[in-house]
């Protein structure tokens, strides 16, 4: 074979921008406070028309068990931390297992609140019920917001377990990565031979012909799995999945006084 | 990350040909899947033009047979309620399909990534998957109009008539929220790539204006659109559990509503204007053959409209019964984003003096956007004053005065995109002397049209009406014949648009002599935009360094 061994050079780019991933979340996070913000303000505007009613109103919800939600929520934001630091240290298993902790306190937050509201509903404290209309206007629309904030929550709540969960699978997953590689005029190249050269020039691996029915190829990579290998590429996802777990946590920590404590 | 790929040859003079343009690159994906999964930025931009002159094409051919509707007196062409679907359709995908996306999805994911020097945007799957937003926000919201009954709030979906109506507002509520879903991706895309992309030579002040209007864009899309969805949310489910926050009968405030409602859709004409603004910035200094005036104020001014902009939504409520103050308060702020906007028009007339201009179809476009913009935002001066409004407010004024700075402004400087990156987008030019008829027919219907509804404003007719008193009948007659030239002029565009498409001659790498970026790449671009390293002059305008 006249090897005149032309290179069919194929550029490709790993676009891991650890800063810029940064700035994205970050962004995100703001529509997410103004999202809640909007709420915020219209329980302001109904707080300041009704104090007393919503006085009133919060001694109907349980406070014992709004605490028990937020030991649990500020124990997994713990826990989500530290699995963040335990992988930025190489340490993938105790990582994993933080991980799956805080994933369990998402959900134990939730079962939670299943009960709490299923309580409410049982004594027939729900929006629109025949029960709630006699109640004060205030009370309404404490119960309204009420049903509207923590449902909203719950609803991100479910949402960060099932990212976590993701993240979870990921850094479970062994790495194998496929990159496509798509040479100008492959038909030029047709009966040519895929092979990979090593720095001296020698054939370390010797790939099938390209014939007629080849219009691409792919590469599938395996790269071994090392502490820095986390580090570089993997590290800002899940430091941005706690981020945003931080957050849920944190709208948590402003809707517990506002509507447990103000009795 | 680079790789090497060595293929061992069997034939000789393999030489390697020229890159193949982002439309002839075999990608992973063939056929229309090609299109459909892609994350290049030019060609989402192009789903994104193809679908928003879609929107646009149907959204004027409601305005028409509104139009249309108001020839005589008393019933012409269509039920009452079929007029008022015909207005809330029209204002929903005008709104919020064609003008917000409109140049920033569609024109700035194209040339923004190009102008600061960048292969694509910093998030090139969040791109395509805002992209599958938008369009599963616009079927539900075009599900939703027939769908139980065709919705009859207007597009401004004011409480407590949009909790009452049996029309199926929930739908198009949740089609609305993942349409602003949609935006701020977009916006977060732009500002972390013009953050982290910019060429290492590519500085604040090196960047085309355009980018710097869409950077203001980006903001006013991160920071406003969160409180239209958490309205939209809360009025959805007031609708379906009877929540009580907007109710009246439960204690609620429709006034909030109105309140949370602008405090998005305020900024969002500046979402809608801003980029518009961008566009006109890089069309003028383009055809006058000189470098922008004022470079840094209009730069700060596009901050200045974004942030000043954020906080005069109260305006819309001077006669709703909010605070005499807060109405002050609102009427001095509303006259101070005048300035910045101001700003911008003197420096764009100062460019223009002593060039050497040419006029083409751009150019066109964008002096009428000058002309008609300046009739916009004057009326808006009117409306911003306190006592005046009180006469003008829910008149054909209103609408007039909104079609000027959205249609006027907005529209026109979209078309000058248009015409401006048509060539650069598809490698292809259309027919200048068709496109400059359509031009003639649009200014000469536009004025006839809004104009005439202006003046109808001020005697007194009122906007959302279906039918009108015989005092107003001539001027909805001479309104009519204008939105029939108007509409000529819109299909004559898009039609000779389309026909270049497919027959139109090649265009060249810089057809118009401009300047930024765009121009030094080869049309179309290649698949990550630049084939050799991009000559990046200090001041984007120089045409001492024309390309």
């Amino acid at each position: 074979m006249t090897s005149t061994a032309a290179t069919a050079k194929v550029e490709f780019h790993e676009h891991h921008d650890y800063t810029g991933g940064k700035i994205g979340m970050w962004l995100f996070l703001f529509t997410e406070l103004l999202l809640f913000g909007g709420m915020f303000i219209v329980y302001a505007v109904y707080r300041y028309q009704y104090p007393q009613e919503f006085h009133q109103a919060a001694m109907e919800l349980n406070t014992l068990l709004g605490t028990i939600n937020t030991i649990v929520l500020l124990t997994s934001s713990l826990s989500m931390a530290l699995s963040i630091a335990t992988l930025q240290r190489g340490k993938r298993k105790v990582s994993l297992a933080f991980l799956s902790f805080t994933i369990f306190c998402a959900l134990v937050f939730l079962v939670n609140k299943y009960f709490e509201w299923s309580d409410k509903i049982h004594h027939g404290i729900y929006p629109n019920s025949e029960e709630l209309l006699n109640f004060e206007k205030g009370e309404v629309l404490f119960f309204g917001l009420y049903y509207m904030m923590t449902g909203l929550h719950g609803i991100h709540v479910l949402a960060g377990a099932i990212i976590l969960s993701i993240m979870a699978y990921f850094i479970a997953k062994r790495p194998s990565e496929k990159y496509y590689f798509y040479p100008e005029k492959l038909k030029d190249l047709q009966g040519s031979k895929l092979v990979i050269i090593n720095q001296k020039g020698e054939e370390i691996w010797n790939g099938a012909t390209i014939n007629e029915s080849v219009d691409q190829f792919s590469v599938n990579i395996k790269r071994p799995l090392t502490d820095k290998y986390i580090d570089k590429n993997n590290i800002g996802k899940l430091e941005n999945s706690g981020l945003y777990w931080h957050l849920v946590d944190v709208i948590w920590i402003f809707l517990f006084p506002l509507f447990y404590l103000i009795t | 990350m680079e790789a090497e790929v060595l293929v061992e040859e069997n034939k000789q003079g393999n030489s390697p040909s020229a890159i193949p343009s982002y439309l002839e690159h075999k990608g992973r994906f063939r056929g229309i899947w090609s299109w459909l999964l892609t994350t290049d930025h030019k060609r989402i931009s192009i789903l994104y033009l193809v679908s928003i002159l879609t929107f646009f094409a149907v959204g004027s051919i409601l305005g028409f047979f509104m139009r249309m509707e108001q020839m005589t007196t008393g019933p012409t062409i269509m039920e009452p309620q079929t007029y008022n679907a015909f207005f809330t359709l029209h204002g929903v995908m005008m709104i919020f399909l064609f003008i917000i996306p409109g140049i920033p999805a569609a024109f700035g994911n194209f040339i923004l990534p190009i102008h600061i020097g960048a292969e694509d945007v910093a998030f090139p799957r969040l791109n395509l998957m805002s992209w599958y937003l938008y369009i599963s926000g616009a079927i539900l919201a075009l599900t939703s109009l027939f769908v139980g009954g065709l919705i009859d709030t207007g597009w401004t979906f004011y409480v407590p008539y949009s909790l009452r109506t049996g029309t199926n507002v929930s739908l198009a509520l949740f089609g609305v929220f993942l349409l602003g879903f949609s935006s701020i991706l977009t916006g977060l895309n732009f500002i972390t790539t013009i953050h982290r992309l910019r060429a290492p030579e590519m500085g604040w002040f090196n960047m085309p204006l355009f980018v710097w209007s869409l950077y203001a864009t980006g903001w006013i899309q991160v920071i406003a659109t969160p409180i239209i969805g958490i309205t939209g949310l809360l009025v959805i489910a007031e609708r379906l559990f009877g929540i009580g926050i907007f109710d009246p009968s439960k204690g609620g405030d429709p006034v909030l509503f109105q309140h949370l409602f602008w405090i998005y859709s305020h900024p969002a004409v500046y979402i809608m204007i801003l980029p518009a603004m961008g566009v006109i910035s890089e069309v003028i200094p383009a055809f006058a053959r000189r470098t922008i005036f004022g470079y840094k104020f209009i730069a700060y001014s596009s901050i200045a409209i974004a942030s000043v902009g954020s906080l005069v939504w109260g305006h819309h409520l001077y006669v709703s019964g909010q605070s005499y103050t807060a109405s002050v308060v609102f009427s001095l702020l509303t006259f101070l984003v005048a300035i910045p906007s101001a700003i911008k028009i003197f420096n764009w007339v100062s460019t223009l003096y002593k060039g050497s201009i040419d006029l083409s179809t751009p150019m066109l476009y964008a002096l009428a956007f000058i002309f008609l913009f300046m009739i916009g935002g004057l009326t808006g001066l009117m409306l911003g004053t306190l006592s005046v409004d009180v006469h003008l407010h829910d008149t054909y004024f209103v609408v007039a005065h909104f079609h000027y700075v959205m249609f006027g402004g907005t529209g026109f400087g979209l078309f000058a995109a248009l015409h401006y990156w048509f060539p650069k987008m598809t490698g292809r030019m259309y027919n200048e002397r068709i496109a400059k008829i359509a031009w003639a027919l649009l200014v000469i219907g536009f004025n006839g049209l809004y104009f005439t509804m202006l003046v109808l404003g001020y005697q007194g007719m009122p906007r959302r009406y279906y039918d009108h008193l015989p005092e107003f009948h001539e001027g909805h007659i001479i309104a009519t014949v204008g939105s029939w030239i108007l509409v000529s002029g819109i299909f004559l565009m898009l039609g000779n648009i389309l026909y270049a498409l497919f027959k139109g001659r090649k265009a060249g790498q810089n057809p118009w002599k401009a300047t930024t970026l765009e121009w030094q790449v080869p049309t179309p671009p290649p698949l990550l935009n630049f084939v050799t390293k991009p000559n990046i002059p200090e001041d984007p305008y120089d045409h001492k360094f024309r390309f």
